[in-house]
């Protein structure tokens, strides 16, 4: 273990969604450099257990960067300075005696729950408007019966790796969730059984998308900028086009 | 196929065993033997096909009246309560997490398999059927096993037609690779992330349930108690973990698809949430618990870095197919950068051991070799206590093979977590593995119907025992979860529910009201001890003897030490324990202290199982039964069994049941890989 971190946190604390909130500081000390971010809140946790404050909420679970559960506003930058989640950021990427704040996601349609806890229950309710493809358990035909061209299969994998954390609505100035959306949309349209609702499933998700209280997309880019998975911002441009073509077709 | 012989199907092909050797004596109760009540007889081939047709079905007008409750949207909770609710079934579906989408199910890498035979490479649902139970050291119903080898290939078809986006070759084809174990190439997978994939998939379908209604989702709802009425499973207790509001749901049908109990040993691959209290509180209502000592450690995960760890990171085992494990020959070379080790002086222990299998021998095999040459002292990277815990997996042959973009398309995303994680770059340095906990082959004893003891109660996935004996072969588990989700239960379930739907039970019956009343001074009792430790240190402190003394190696003293050092701990639990916050809000403290509980009682009887299991069969290695060159030997004389547990009470000790294992498709073999 090269060197230890002496450390100040400003952390946002939050009893519960309706009581007002505000930034709390806190000191830790002996955090090494092959920490993950979360066990350096965890050892803050067990700190504050000791002098019998309550420990900080966080969601979190994988700790792999895959479930998409954890959600940190590191020093403004959603997950923090790297390209990756809250949980895969490293405190490598930190030095002694910096002053690190942390806050939940900032969204109106993302309410504080707690602490650093948000609610992102409208990401399941656009899905629930249409985020599938129609095929009933025991319908399927033989798997290789319909060849789905490499490029396109790549592309919607690439895209369907979005773990639904939420960063790109927590860093997009508008609060706009068009990468999560554009990012389903693409996965499904890229792939040949996609195609019957495809037109059906995008005017559908977008009108959850809206009354869920998310903003309209300005084409600023800071989600893509923001993504730990790296879905890439032409997933709007689809979007965008996807919708047209359901428009002018009078879906 | 070697050394599988066809049978008609009724003659069993080894004799039923009888036990001579008792090391948990004193600890345990002997109870009456058990069979499977719903065991179809039969061709094998047939067994499965003959039973859908004979399981009553029911009328779709009723299937609206019919409440199911599914704890877990993993891929055997999503996919059943997708199935169930496209069936017209009314289903409520329970998760810890904020969405289904997160359950653990997510965080599967390599890939999941499938008897399609795609590649000519002579496979067949046979052979899927004969690896699994020979990978699983014939310790698993092979009903059970034929049939999830045979529902497979619906699987891929299934999980296609919902988009889920399977590598392809060229021709736009589904691709296939192999993994670690077997000889043909049947595993399907989505680059490092097919669970991911595969949950989404199972997701995308529930939520459309959702949508049409037949499903309502409880995020955030952690299960903490069942319900049992004259006899049968009738609903939970659950706990609204954002309000604390203590919740009755009740129905006609419990299903529990809550994953494994890995994280009993503090340390493992499992997600921080994963736990065994739907299936531990079940267990104390009166349902079995099988085979619980049965533990996979995996062999290639990123080695501890130090104390503060909270959980291991898995590197896919797919990556053993184009990486190569070694370590230096001598202890001395040990602390070099290992680009500077000559070839002469590596040692390719697998390679050099196992001259056919090499670095693709099953993971038990592969984890405990890892072990063997780090107590021998040739381990590599940090010191860890005594010794050096970390064997390099070196990519650098297939690198000059394939070219570094080959390697980067297969596992880029493997490659940067590693780096992510310690900081070193895998295409330059090899990388640096050791084993982790990352499954379990226990859980709760299920029927062929996957219904457990209590009527009503059924358990799918990995939080039931029935198809994996003592040791999983890799891309079997999702094969599994979908398999139990997607195809066994909605055709077993309705033979239960052809008899409902049941008489209703009101929130004031006596059997509903003392489930509620436990939970209630449960969670008081947790927030009035007011000791001094949090709860993690209480779940550290087990983790650390579970590993030392039920993990890789397990011996008679270490596990009679590790019982004690359990019961001590457990007093220290319910005296010394403190949790802050309140009852009636998010209270994460509060959860662990509920889960830590369980795991404790958890692991005294892991251990109790492990001492009376006196032979070496899968993960189970028992320092006492091994061949003179070290490897396991399993006694099938004495326990081609499973160990079905009963809960003997708080006061009392476990009850063992035995269930005898009986092969009439499959000679038992010692298993042998070199
Ligand atoms: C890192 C990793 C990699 C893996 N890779 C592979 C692979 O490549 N191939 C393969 O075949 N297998 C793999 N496995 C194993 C496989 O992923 C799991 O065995 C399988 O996904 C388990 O699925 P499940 O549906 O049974 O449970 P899970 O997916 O674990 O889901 C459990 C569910 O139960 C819920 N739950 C639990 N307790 C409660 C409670 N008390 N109240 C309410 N809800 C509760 C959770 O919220 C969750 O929804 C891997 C496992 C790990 C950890
Ligand atoms: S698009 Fe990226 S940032 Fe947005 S939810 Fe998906 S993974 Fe998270
Ligand atoms: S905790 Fe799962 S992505 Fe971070």
């Amino acid at each position: 273990m090269i060197g230890t971190m002496n450390l100040t946190l400003k952390i946002w604390r939050q009893p519960h969604a309706e009581a007002q909130g505000g930034m709390r500081e806190y000191q830790v000390s002996g955090i090494s450099e092959d920490m993950s971010f979360l066990e350096m809140l965890d050892i803050l946790n067990e700190q504050l257990q000791e002098q019998g404050e309550e420990p900080v909420a966080f969601d979190h679970d994988c700790r792999e960067g895959i479930c998409g559960s954890c959600s940190l506003m590191i020093n403004g930058q959603a997950h923090g300075p790297e390209v990756t989640t809250s949980c895969q950021l490293h405190m490598r990427s930190f030095k002694d005696g910096d002053t690190i704040t942390i806050e939940p996601w900032r969204s109106e349609a993302f309410p504080v729950v707690k602490d650093l806890v948000v609610n992102r229950s409208a990401f399941d309710r656009i899905i629930q408007s249409g985020g599938y493809i129609s095929a009933n358990t025991g319908s399927a035909p033989e798997a290789n019966s319909v060849p789905a061209p490499r490029e396109k299969a790549m592309r919607a994998f690439n895209v369907a790796t979005c773990i639904g954390c939420g960063a790109c609505v927590a860093a997009c100035p508008n609060g706009s969730a068009s990468l999560f959306l554009g990012a389903k949309i693409t996965h499904l349209g890229e792939l040949p059984q996609g195609q019957p609702e495809r037109y059906e499933r995008i005017v559908d998700m977008v009108a959850q998308h809206d009354a869920e209280g998310f903003g309209g997309c300005t084409n600023i880019g800071e989600c893509a900028a923001a993504c730990p998975k790296g879905i890439p911002l032409d997933v709007i441009s689809q979007l965008n086009k996807d919708l047209r073509t359901a428009i002018k077709a009078g879906r | 196929m070697a050394g599988s012989t066809l049978h008609d199907g009724l003659t069993p092909l080894n004799a039923a065993p009888t036990q001579t050797s008792d090391d948990a004596h004193g600890y345990y109760t002997l109870g009456e033997k058990i069979v499977d009540p719903v065991a179809p007889t039969g061709p094998i081939a047939q067994r499965w096909t003959t039973r859908k047709f004979e399981n009553r079905l029911v009328n779709p007008a009723n299937r609206r009246k019919l409440n199911i409750i599914i704890v877990g949207t993993g891929l055997a909770g999503a996919a059943a309560a997708a199935t169930l609710g496209e069936g017209g079934y009314n289903v409520k579906s329970f998760c810890y997490q904020d969405s289904p989408r997160r359950a653990h199910s997510i965080a599967a890498q390599g890939g999941i398999n499938a008897a399609k035979n795609y590649k000519e490479d002579g496979d067949s649902v046979f052979r899927l059927f004969y690896d699994t139970v020979k990978g699983g050291d014939y310790r698993s119903r092979e009903s059970n096993v034929y049939r999830l080898a045979e529902v497979s290939t619906n699987i891929i078809d299934q999980c296609v037609a919902q988009g889920v986006p399977f590598a392809r070759d060229y021709g736009g084809l589904l691709d296939n690779r192999s993994f670690g174990g077997v000889q043909v190439s049947r595993t399907f997978y989505a680059r490092g992330q097919t669970g991911q994939q595969l949950l989404i998939g199972a997701y995308q379908a529930m939520e459309r349930q959702v949508a049409a209604g037949t499903v309502t989702q409880y995020t955030r709802h952690e299960m903490l108690e069942l319900i049992v009425k004259d006899g049968k499973a009738r609903g939970i207790i659950a706990r609204d973990l954002v309000t604390g509001e203590i919740e009755t749901h009740l129905a006609d049908a419990v299903v529990l698809a809550s994953g494994g109990y890995g994280n009993v040993f503090y340390l493992s691959t499992n997600a921080m949430g994963s736990n065994v209290t739907a299936a531990w509180r079940a267990h104390r209502k009166g349902a079995y618990m099988a085979n619980p000592c049965f533990t996979q450690i995996h062999p290639t995960c990123i080695p501890v870095s130090g104390e503060h760890q909270s959980k291991l990171t898995l590197m896919s085992e797919s990556l053993r197919n184009d990486g190569r494990i070694w370590v230096p020959k001598r202890a001395e070379d040990c602390e070099k950068d290992p680009r500077d080790i000559p070839e002469e002086d590596r040692d390719y222990y697998l390679e050099r051991i196992y001259p056919s299998f090499g670095n693709l021998v099953p993971r038990d095999i592969a984890s405990r070799q890892a072990k063997n040459v780090c107590d021998e002292g040739r381990g590599v990277g940090p010191m860890v206590g005594d010794f050096r815990r970390g064997v390099y997996l070196d990519f650098s042959d297939a690198i000059k093979r394939l070219g570094e973009p080959a390697i980067r398309e297969k596992y880029d995303n493997l490659f940067d977590m590693y780096q992510r994680i310690t900081g070193e770059n895998p295409y330059e340095v090899p990388m640096r593995i050791y084993p982790a906990v990352h499954y379990v082959m226990g859980g709760l004893w299920v029927d062929y119907h996957l219904q457990s003891n209590i009527p009503g109660l059924f358990v799918t996935g990995e939080a039931n025992f029935s198809d994996h004996g003592a040791n999983r072969l890799g891309a079997s588990a999702l094969m599994q979860g979908l398999a139990d989700g997607y195809f066994v239960l909605p055709n077993t379930i309705r033979e239960y529910l052809a008899d409902g739907p049941f008489a209703p039970v009101s929130e004031d019956d006596g059997a509903v009201v003392e489930a509620r009343e436990a939970v209630r001074s449960r969670v008081e009792r947790f927030l009035s001890i007011n000791g001094t430790r949090s709860p993690d240190s209480f779940h550290k402190e087990l983790g650390h003897i579970m590993w030392e003394y039920c993990g890789m190696e397990r011996t008679e003293p270490g596990l009679r030490k590790a019982i004690d050092m359990i019961r001590e701990l457990k007093r220290e639990f319910w005296n010394d324990l403190k949790v802050l916050g309140t009852a009636d809000s998010l209270n994460q403290s509060l959860e662990k202290a509920g889960r830590v509980a369980d795991f404790i009682e958890l692991g005294e009887l892991m251990c109790v199982d492990a001492l009376n299991r006196r032979e070496s069969c899968g993960g189970h290695f028992r320092g006492e039964s091994q061949t003179e060159d070290g490897e396991a030997l399993r006694h099938d004389d004495e326990f081609a069994y499973v160990a079905a547990w009963e809960w003997g009470g708080d006061e009392g000790q476990p009850v063992l049941h035995k269930e005898d294992l009986v092969y009439t498709a499959i000679e038992m073999k010692q298993r042998s890989y070199k």
